[in-house]
C-alpha cells in the first residue's frame, strides 16, 4: 500500500509541475525555486511532516521534500542554539545530498569534457 | 528615380541574378525526414568529426558553400563577395568559414531569415552591376542554437508543444550574372512587427504577424495575385505560425490556403519524428529552398515560387529581461 500511495503522490506533484510547464511561460528554473520555498514553508508551518508520513518517498522524493528538509534543519538548530541556527540549520538534513551532489559532479567533471 | 524601385519594399531586378549552383548538408535527423533525397550530403553525426558542436557547424557551413562553388563549375577566386549569417554570437559561424573560404565577406544578421536576406542583397550587388558572382549561405545547428538561445543539451529541459525544432544544416548558393538556371525576380523587404508575444519557446506565432505583413505588402507593391505563385513558400512558422499566417492573410482578403506551405512542416515528418510544432533555424529555409524547391523546379513540378524567409529578432538577453519578440519576414520570388 504504502508504493502505491508513494507512487501516486509522487506523480501528483509532478503532474502538477508538468501542467505549470505547459501552461505557463515559467521555466523549469522557475518550477524548481517555486517547489523549493513551497515545501520550506509547508515544512515550516508543520504541515509536510504529516503528509510526509502519509505519503513517505512519495513527498520526500520531489524537491519539495528538499525544501522541507531545510525548513526542518533551521527550525531544529534554532531552538537548539538560537536565532543563528536558522542559518547554520539549513543543511543540516540536506547538506548529504548537497556534498554528494558536488563531489560527483567534480569528479565526472574530470573524466568527461562538458561542452559538447 | 531609383528604376527598378516598385512600391516602398519591392524591388524587380531588370537583369535578375541566376541561381547557377547550389549545396545543402544536413544532419542525421534532416536525414530521416520526407526531403532527404534532395540534399547533396547527409551528417552521420552532429559534431562533424569536431570536437564542439559550434565547430561542426562552421565546418558544415564550408563544406555547402565549397559544394555551391563546385556545381556552379567556378573557381572561388572569381566569386565577388560572400554574403553568409547564423545564429550564434557574433554570427561566429559565417566569419569563420569566411576565414577559411577566403571570399570578400559581408556577415549578415537575420535570425532564419537570412537566406533569403542574402539571396536579396546578393541579387543587388549584382544587377547594380557590382559583381558578376555573389556566394550566399547560412547555417543553423541544432545543439548550439539550444544553447544559444534556451538551455544546454545537457539539461534536458522538456521541449514545449509549440516550440520548433532547430534544423541542423546549412544551405548555399552561387549568384551570377550569367548563365543557366532559376532566376530570381523579385525581392521584398521586411519590415520588423512586434504584436508582442513574450514566449521563446512559440516564435512562429511571433513570426507570423511579419510574414503576412511582407506577403501584403508584396502583393500590394507587384499587383501580382498570390494565385500566380505554384508556392508560396514561408520559412520556418511551424503548425502554430503556419495557422496564424493564414488566418492573418485571409483577414486582410488574401487567400493562401491552396499554394502555402512552410519549410518548418515540410523538413520534418512531423508525425513521427518529435519535433514539436515543425523545424525552425537558417537552415531550415535554406535547405529546403536550395535543396528541395530548386530541384523541384528543375524536375519541372514549380515554376515560380515566392519565398518569404522569417526571422525572430530576439536575444537571449532582450528575453530574460521581458522584453517582447520582434519578428521580420523576407520575400524573394524565384522562376524558372
Amino acid at each position: 500500500m504504502d508504493y502505491i500511495i508513494a507512487f501516486l503522490i509522487g506523480g501528483l506533484i509532478c503532474g502538477l509541475g508538468q501542467l505549470i510547464l505547459d501552461l505557463t511561460t515559467l521555466t523549469p528554473g522557475h518550477m524548481l525555486v517555486m517547489f523549493t520555498v513551497l515545501g520550506a514553508i509547508a515544512g515550516g508551518f508543520g504541515v509536510y511532516q504529516p503528509f510526509l508520513e502519509f505519503a513517505k518517498a512519495g513527498a520526500l522524493v520531489p524537491v519539495t521534500g528538499f525544501g522541507a528538509s531545510i525548513a526542518k534543519g533551521s527550525l531544529l538548530e534554532a531552538e537548539r542554539s538560537g536565532i543563528i541556527g536558522l542559518f547554520t540549520g539549513a543543511f543540516e538534513f540536506t547538506g548529504q545530498g548537497l556534498a554528494v551532489a558536488v563531489f560527483f559532479s567534480a569528479i565526472f567533471a574530470l573524466f568527461f569534457s562538458p561542452r559538447s | 528615380m531609383a528604376s527598378k524601385k516598385i512600391g516602398q519594399a519591392t524591388r524587380k531586378f531588370t537583369n535578375p541574378p541566376i541561381i547557377i549552383g547550389t549545396g545543402t548538408v544536413v544532419g542525421p535527423m534532416e536525414g530521416r525526414g520526407p526531403l532527404a533525397g534532395d540534399f547533396d550530403v547527409v551528417l552521420p553525426d552532429l559534431t562533424c568529426g569536431e570536437k564542439t558542436a559550434e565547430k561542426g557547424e562552421r565546418k558544415f557551413l564550408e563544406q555547402a558553400a565549397q559544394i555551391a562553388i563546385e556545381r556552379s563549375g567556378i573557381s572561388k577566386d572569381i566569386v565577388d563577395y560572400y554574403i553568409a549569417g547564423d545564429l550564434l554570437n557574433q554570427i561566429i559561424s559565417a566569419s569563420f568559414s569566411a576565414r577559411q573560404l577566403a571570399i570578400p565577406f559581408l556577415g549578415v544578421y537575420g535570425a532564419c531569415s537570412t537566406c533569403a536576406m542574402g539571396t536579396a542583397l546578393g541579387g543587388m550587388i549584382i544587377d547594380g552591376g557590382f559583381a558578376d558572382y555573389v556566394l550566399v549561405a547560412c547555417s543553423s545547428h541544432y545543439q548550439t542554437a539550444e544553447r544559444q538561445f534556451r538551455y544546454p543539451i545537457e539539461l534536458n529541459v522538456q521541449h514545449k508543444p509549440t516550440s520548433q525544432y532547430t534544423v541542423t544544416g546549412a544551405g548555399s548558393l552561387v549568384l551570377a550574372s550569367s548563365g543557366n538556371g532559376a532566376r530570381v525576380t523579385w525581392a521584398t523587404t521586411g519590415k520588423v512587427i512586434d504584436l508582442g508575444i513574450k514566449d521563446p519557446c512559440n516564435l512562429g506565432a511571433a513570426m507570423a504577424p511579419a510574414a503576412a505583413d511582407t506577403l501584403l505588402r508584396h502583393v500590394a507593391d507587384t499587383g501580382q495575385d498570390p494565385d500566380t505563385y505554384d508556392l508560396i513558400l514561408t520559412g520556418d512558422l511551424g503548425r502554430v505560425g503556419s495557422e496564424l499566417f493564414r488566418e492573418l492573410a485571409k483577414d486582410a482578403g488574401l487567400d493562401v490556403g491552396n499554394n502555402h506551405n512552410d519549410c518548418g512542416l515540410m523538413i520534418f515528418d512531423c508525425k513521427t519524428q518529435r519535433v514539436g510544432a515543425g523545424g525552425s533555424g537558417c537552415a531550415c529555409p535554406a535547405v529546403v529552398t536550395f535543396g528541395h524547391v530548386l530541384r523541384e523546379m528543375e524536375r519541372g513540378k514549380l515554376n515560380k515560387i515566392l519565398l518569404i524567409a522569417t526571422g525572430a529578432l530576439l536575444s537571449p538577453l532582450s528575453s530574460q529581461q521581458g522584453e517582447t519578440i520582434p519578428g521580420i519576414g523576407h520575400a524573394i520570388v524565384i522562376e524558372w
